[in-house]
């Protein structure tokens, strides 16, 4: 399931539209993990609140944001632009990659409920996609 | 037996008293065609589903996305009871229509973004959990009689 040509249009383009609203997002998407898929928290034990909208959740939310943006600039090779933060994950916060399909679907939510006229299903299907292949190259550096 | 608290019972009921079926049901069914175009394979004869534009268009989904969503009223009103409230459905999807059992969820992800949509703000962290919840327990309860 590779990104076509229309794909990757469809993705910049509305990764251009929601740029101003990202860390709305990165922080809507977090909030959503922590509080629907509860044992996700255990990621966060160093942290003292995990409410939703919380400072912490916010900032972060927008780190994760900031990551996102940079693979949409390196599309056409996820897997060499996401290198730095595939060891990332993989040695240093060793998340179980199963819940990167937990984050994904929170961060399309939350362009559901902030964008929901321009997340149209050709949106959400492109976009789904580019998401997938995101946690793949993600995942690359585990084992 | 699934355990409701007070606030589930209440979000679920609110979501679908103030829920336009005839929007929502077409818009659900239409996406999940859309972003999973496998799930077509049980839809070849409702015409054309050529590209998102037709899917969106076509008629019959409209019509079966009401016919769906309606389907989760019984359960909307009988929160305590889903799992034998489906029992038919189930074997009816299972013996007859012979769906695979892990398109349930690929619906209930399209139906969940689409409220999320229709609700914006509202559609809180905790609104969230209380809908996936009530989705998880509807599709474990339609795969319930697969054999």
């Amino acid at each position: 399931m590779s990104l076509s040509v229309k794909d990757k249009k469809i993705i910049k383009a509305f990764f251009g539209t929601i740029s101003s609203k990202a860390e709305d997002v990165g922080k809507e998407a977090l909030s959503r993990t922590l509080v629907v898929y509860p044992q996700t928290k255990t990621y966060f034990s160093h942290w003292k609140d995990l409410s939703p909208g919380s400072d912490k959740v916010r900032k972060h939310g927008g780190v994760i944001m900031e990551g996102i943006a940079n693979a949409v600039e390196n599309i056409d090779d996820l897997s060499a632009g996401l290198l730095t933060l595939s060891e990332l994950h993989a040695f240093m916060l060793r998340i179980d990659p199963a819940n990167f399909k937990i984050i994904n679907h929170n961060i399309l939510v939350a362009f559901a409920m902030l964008f929901p006229g321009d997340f149209t299903p050709e949106v959400h299907v492109s976009v789904d996609k580019f998401l997938s292949q995101l946690a793949l190259a993600l995942s690359e550096k585990y084992r | 037996m699934v355990a409701w608290t007070e606030f589930e019972r209440a979000t679920i009921e609110s979501i679908f008293s103030k829920m336009d079926y005839e929007d929502v049901g077409p818009a659900a069914l239409s996406r999940c065609l859309v972003v999973y175009p496998w799930t077509q394979r049980y839809f070849a004869k409702f015409g054309n589903l050529y590209n998102a534009e037709a899917i969106q268009a076509n008629p019959m989904v409209a019509a079966h996305g009401k016919t769906v969503l309606h389907g989760l009223d019984r359960a909307v009103k009988n929160m305590d009871n889903i799992k034998a409230i489906y029992a038919e459905l189930s074997v009816l999807h299972s013996e007859k229509l012979h769906v695979d059992p892990d398109n349930f969820k690929l619906l209930a992800d399209c139906l969940t973004i689409v409220v999320a949509a229709r609700m914006g703000k509202d559609f809180t962290a905790d609104v969230q959990a209380a809908f996936q919840k009530f989705l998880a327990v509807v599709v474990s309860s339609l795969g319930r009689q697969y054999h």
